[in-house]
């Protein structure tokens, strides 16, 4: 069988994401006085067959889809 | 100029960009000098020394250095590096050592978001690791940089700080540390380009000591 994986990867709380604050600036720009922050990450769609897609998925954050170092994920299946 | 018998393997991903620079450099040394596959199960036989070249390899997808690190050619790059041999990874190829786990932390963009090309001036901070031959601790090197992902975060004390930005940092990187180095000293990586720096012609030849360092022609990795 074959599961529709979706990993969502976000930098890390705690690490700068320029590219959040860049997109920040320009909407506040554009107005929108209420915005707080930005940060933006990345949505991997995984398509995994087999019994355990979900426990595959996670290895492959770990060895290669996420840099812990720097970002946090989610996998949610289905 | 000492003679020497090093083999230097300089490794090409694709996407790779500085390989014959890096090459010509260890040539200028005094070394023999090859191109490696990133697809290759082993080094050549020989091999007394690796270079990681800059560039962008898989178009800096991911995340810049990440699938090059998981490449055939790393498992023996990391055993030679385990056995203690001299491994220099310059610009992407410092990314992808990162990525690697065989040097701390990780680059990210650059706080500008810019791409910057632009000579830089550095100050050497451990200099006992060999890698600046016999310049000491606050000595200076005129070196280039070229990058979009230059800014290195992590914990510079899993590592052995080798090269800080002197006056101005462009690129945002913790504490304007520019090359880190592993605690054995034998491994460095650098996001500026010693090997774009070799020839008094343009501009600089600051960057030679790295590539005797890597020969063999100085000592390197003394504890």
């Amino acid at each position: 069988m074959r599961t529709r994986i979706v990993v969502t990867v976000m930098p890390r709380t705690e690490t700068l994401d320029p590219q959040g604050q860049a997109v920040a600036g320009a909407l506040q720009q554009l107005g929108f006085d209420e915005l707080g922050d930005v940060r933006i990450g990345k949505r991997i769609v995984l398509e995994i067959d087999g019994d355990d897609p979900v426990g595959q998925a996670h290895a492959m954050c770990d060895r290669l889809l996420v840099n812990r170092l720097i970002e946090d994920y989610e996998v949610d299946a289905g | 100029m000492t003679t020497v018998h090093a083999t230097v393997a300089v490794v090409k991903f694709p996407g790779s960009l500085d390989h014959d620079s890096a090459v010509r450099a260890a040539i200028q040394a005094g070394a023999r000098a090859t191109l490696v596959h990133h697809k290759d199960a082993e080094l050549p036989d020989g091999t007394t020394a690796v270079v990681l070249p800059g560039g962008f390899s898989y178009g800096d997808h991911l995340r810049c250095g990440a699938i090059a690190s998981r490449a055939p050619i790393m498992a023996p790059v990391m055993r030679f590096a385990a056995e203690g041999g001299r491994v220099l990874g310059i610009c992407n190829g410092f990314q992808i050592l990162c990525e690697a786990g065989l040097l701390p932390g990780v680059l990210r963009p650059n706080t500008t978001l810019s791409f910057i090309c632009r000579q830089v001036t550095l100050t050497i901070d451990d200099a006992e690791t060999g890698w600046t031959g016999a310049l000491t601790s606050g000595a200076r090197l005129s070196i280039p940089i070229k990058n979009h992902d230059g800014a290195w975060f992590g914990d510079p004390t899993e590592g052995r700080v080798v090269f800080r930005y002197d006056d101005t940092n462009p690129t945002g990187s913790l504490e304007n540390i520019a090359g880190i180095a592993n605690h054995d000293g034998n491994v460095l990586g650098m996001m500026p380009h010693p090997e774009c720096a070799c020839d008094p012609l343009v501009g600089s030849d600051d960057g030679r000591v790295l590539f005797d360092a890597l020969i063999g022609a100085v000592a390197v990795g003394a504890a």
